[in-house]
């Protein structure tokens, strides 16, 4: 049994009258003490599939599918049993939650809260784990004392990772961490989430529209687009060769340095992504894949096994490719 | 060097005017807080030639914005001189407005830089009624729409900004600055808060734009995969100073001072090079520290290797040159390989 199991989870946003399939039948394991990247362009459904682990999509969106944490369908649960979950089992830093810090209450404080409204340890006890926490995430313990603004944003994203980490959660889904900080610092919230996983041995979703960086920080990487995981499998082999057209356009954004392919030849992928109220016919890129053939038009792939991934493109392991 | 796209490389050959040059540059700041001044650009010389790419490069808070700023005489040089094709900036109001016509700013995040209840077309020609070109005002518009890769033109001019994906904002705010027939674009972290499918997309315009209307860029960021993408020089930026700068490949091949390598190092699709992370927050513009100033979190001190090679004194002593803005491969630093560009 999985940490956490996405079984055939779908969301559907309903808004104005209409139907939005933002997540379409995703089926994805995260094991302890491994990191899963989830890669995809915007709107493709990387928050809206981890929001459904503590149920915190909004009111409007119909949720179907199962999704286990410890074996247990989330799902089933009363309020009361997921809020339980929050913070002990799973914790989220969320995307671009350094701005959400309290601006007039100093980080320790904050970081307190948690610790105080889950379990009955006394103030000077809870901040002695405060503490240990940002030292954890590379922050003296001295830190404890200062505000937001007194901080760089590396050091706030830090702040949150530790806030994540408050009750010793099992599971962290980080959302876009890292996005909007500099390579140095980065760098530095890269590594203490990868030594999270492999010390604490938490289990981990790491979203980022970044495959360079899923790939330099995860086990595994599945990368979605318009609701559906189009390839996933082991990080490296995803990076360095994909398999989905897809996936392969991603992961040639970056470039390697020293490469002579990239020089003076930066890649891109053209068009836009579909809007999910108004998906294309058989293949969702279709439209934007550049190998696509005619029956790209009318079928739909499905996930399918080759070697060490789960691809889903017609081309891929027939004939034709 | 050969490449394998048979991109012309234009070299400045040298006596003729750079397209914008900076000569011992500081810019200083009141500090915050009341903290000491801020010398946020303290002594760069840059030079960007004619039809050239420069990438500036460093981490966040180095001066890079400041610098660029100053180049576009948004911010006035405490020291030294702004060139521009080889004549100082003049500051009055006339001469500065009708610079920021040749050179244009384009910023980093697209949807702050668009107005929302302002249309497509709006948007872009703003800067012609701004710089009262009235004529062909239709057709300048159109023409930098599909310059910038917005085709068919006419099928934008009515969006808002909100029905627009960031890379298609992207490219209108890049309209915005080609309308006025630039000679310079400085593009400040262009692809930054863009999506990795569209980066590539904007960098190739930005190429494109430099090889068939002969533009100079100068590109502010923090992304060396950028600079070996669209560069032909980088300029690498520490603490207000340019520590080392080059043609990119040299550079980026062979990187000669410890903070480009440190750099270079945590790159993530350099996985398999060894990581130096510089321990820390970027280092405070009010203190600079005397001798090369990067010596606090320079690993080649740290590990001892500085002091073994007999240099340490100098590195935590005395200060460096500036670096010469143009030619060769050149590090501000006392390890030998860096040896006879400050000796
Ligand atoms: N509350 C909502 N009501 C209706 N549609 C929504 C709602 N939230 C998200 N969507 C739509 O669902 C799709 C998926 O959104 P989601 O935020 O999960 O994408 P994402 O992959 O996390 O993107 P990003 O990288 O921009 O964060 C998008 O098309 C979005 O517009
Ligand atoms: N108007 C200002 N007043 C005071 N200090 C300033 C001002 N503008 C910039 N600074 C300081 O000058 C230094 C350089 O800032 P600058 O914005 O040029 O850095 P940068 O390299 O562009 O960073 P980033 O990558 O984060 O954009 C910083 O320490 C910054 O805090
Ligand atoms: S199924 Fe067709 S359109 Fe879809 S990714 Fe494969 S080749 Fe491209
Ligand atoms: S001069 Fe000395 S301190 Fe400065 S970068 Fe070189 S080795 Fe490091
Ligand atoms: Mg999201
Ligand atoms: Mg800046």
């Amino acid at each position: 049994m999985a940490l956490l199991e996405f079984d055939d989870v779908s969301v559907t946003y309903r808004s104005r009258g209409a139907d939005i399939p933002a997540v379409r039948g995703v089926t994805l394991n995260v094991n302890a003490g491994e990191s899963l990247g989830l890669a995809g362009e915007s709107g493709c459904g990387k928050t809206t599939l981890t929001s459904t682990v503590l149920r915190m999509q909004p009111k409007s969106a119909k949720v179907t599918g199962e999704i286990r944490l410890n074996g247990d369908n989330i799902l089933d649960m009363t309020w009361g049993q997921v809020r339980a979950l929050r913070w002990a089992e799973a914790s989220v830093v969320f995307q671009g939650a350094m701005h959400a810090l309290n601006p007039v209450q100093k980080i320790g404080d904050q970081l307190a809260e948690p610790i105080l409204l889950h379990s009955k340890v006394s103030k000077k006890d809870a901040d002695r784990r405060v503490g240990e926490l940002l030292e954890m995430v590379g922050l003296p313990a001295r830190r404890a004392d200062a505000y937001p603004h007194q901080l760089s944003g590396g050091q706030k994203q830090r702040v949150m990772i530790a806030m994540a980490l408050a009750c010793d959660p099992q599971l962290i889904i980080a959302d876009e961490p890292t996005t909007a900080l500099d390579v140095m610092v980065q760098a530095q919230v890269l590594n203490v989430l990868q030594g999270l996983v492999k010390e604490l041995n938490v289990g981990m979703v790491f979203i980022s529209h970044d495959l360079s960086v899923l790939s330099s920080t995860c086990d595994r990487i599945a990368v979605m687009y318009a609701g559906k995981i189009v390839e996933q499998g082991p990080a490296a082999d995803v990076f360095d060769h994909p398999q989905h057209p897809y996936a392969g356009a991603l992961a040639g954004a970056f470039p390697r340095i020293g490469d002579t392919r990239y020089r003076y030849s930066p890649s891109g992928l053209p068009g836009d992504p579909p809007f999910p109220g108004d998906l294309p016919s058989g293949c969702t890129f279709h439209p934007r894949c550049p190998v696509a053939v005619e029956r790209c038009a009318t079928t739909e792939p499905s996930l399918i096994q080759h070697g060490s991934h789960q691809t889903a493109c017609l081309l891929v392991g027939s004939e034709i490719a | 060097m050969t490449t394998p796209t048979d991109v012309d490389v234009p070299s400045v050959p040298e006596g003729q005017a750079a397209a914008l040059e900076a000569r011992d540059i500081a810019v200083t700041f009141r500090g915050r807080g009341g903290g000491g001044q801020a010398r946020a650009v303290d002594g760069v010389d840059l030079r960007l030639g004619r039809g050239e790419i420069v990438a500036l490069v460093g981490e966040s808070g180095c001066g890079k914005t400041t610098l660029a700023r100053t180049l576009l005489g948004l911010e006035r040089p405490a020291e030294g001189t702004v060139l521009v094709d080889g004549e100082p900036l003049n500051y009055s109001s006339r001469a500065l407005k009708a610079y920021r016509r040749r050179v244009q700013l384009v910023l980093q995040d697209p949807t702050g830089a668009l107005n929302p209840r302002h249309t497509v077309y709006e948007a872009v020609a703003e800067g012609l009624r701004i710089h009262g070109l009235t004529d062909n005002e239709n057709d300048r518009v159109a023409q930098a729409l599909s310059l910038a890769g917005l085709r068919p033109p006419e099928r934008f001019f009515l969006r808002y900004p909100h029905e627009l994906s960031g890379g298609q904002r992207q490219r209108v705010v890049i309209a915005g600055a080609l309308v006025l027939n630039p000679d310079v674009i400085v593009a400040d972290e262009p692809v930054s808060s863009l999506d990795a499918s569209v980066r590539g997309e904007i960098l190739a315009l930005l190429l494109r734009l430099r090889d068939e209307l002969g533009l100079s860029l100068l590109v502010v960021t923090h992304d060396l995969g950028l600079a070996w993408n669209i560069a032909d020089r980088v300029a690498v930026m520490y603490l207000g100073r340019i520590v080392e700068q080059g043609p990119t490949e040299e550079l980026l091949a062979n990187p000669k001072h410890p903070y480009t390598r440190a750099l270079l190092s945590v790159v993530p699709e350099m996985g398999r090079m060894e990581q130096v992370v510089l321990a820390g927050e970027p280092p405070d513009p009010t203190r600079i520290p005397a001798g090369c100033r990067f010596h606090p979190r320079c690993p080649v001190v740290a590990s001892g290797e500085a002091a073994a090679l007999g240099i340490e004194e100098k590195c935590k002593g005395q200060s460096l040159p500036l670096l010469s803005p143009a030619g060769a491969h050149s590090a501000a630093c006392y390890l030998p390989a860096s040896a006879e560009s400050v000796s």
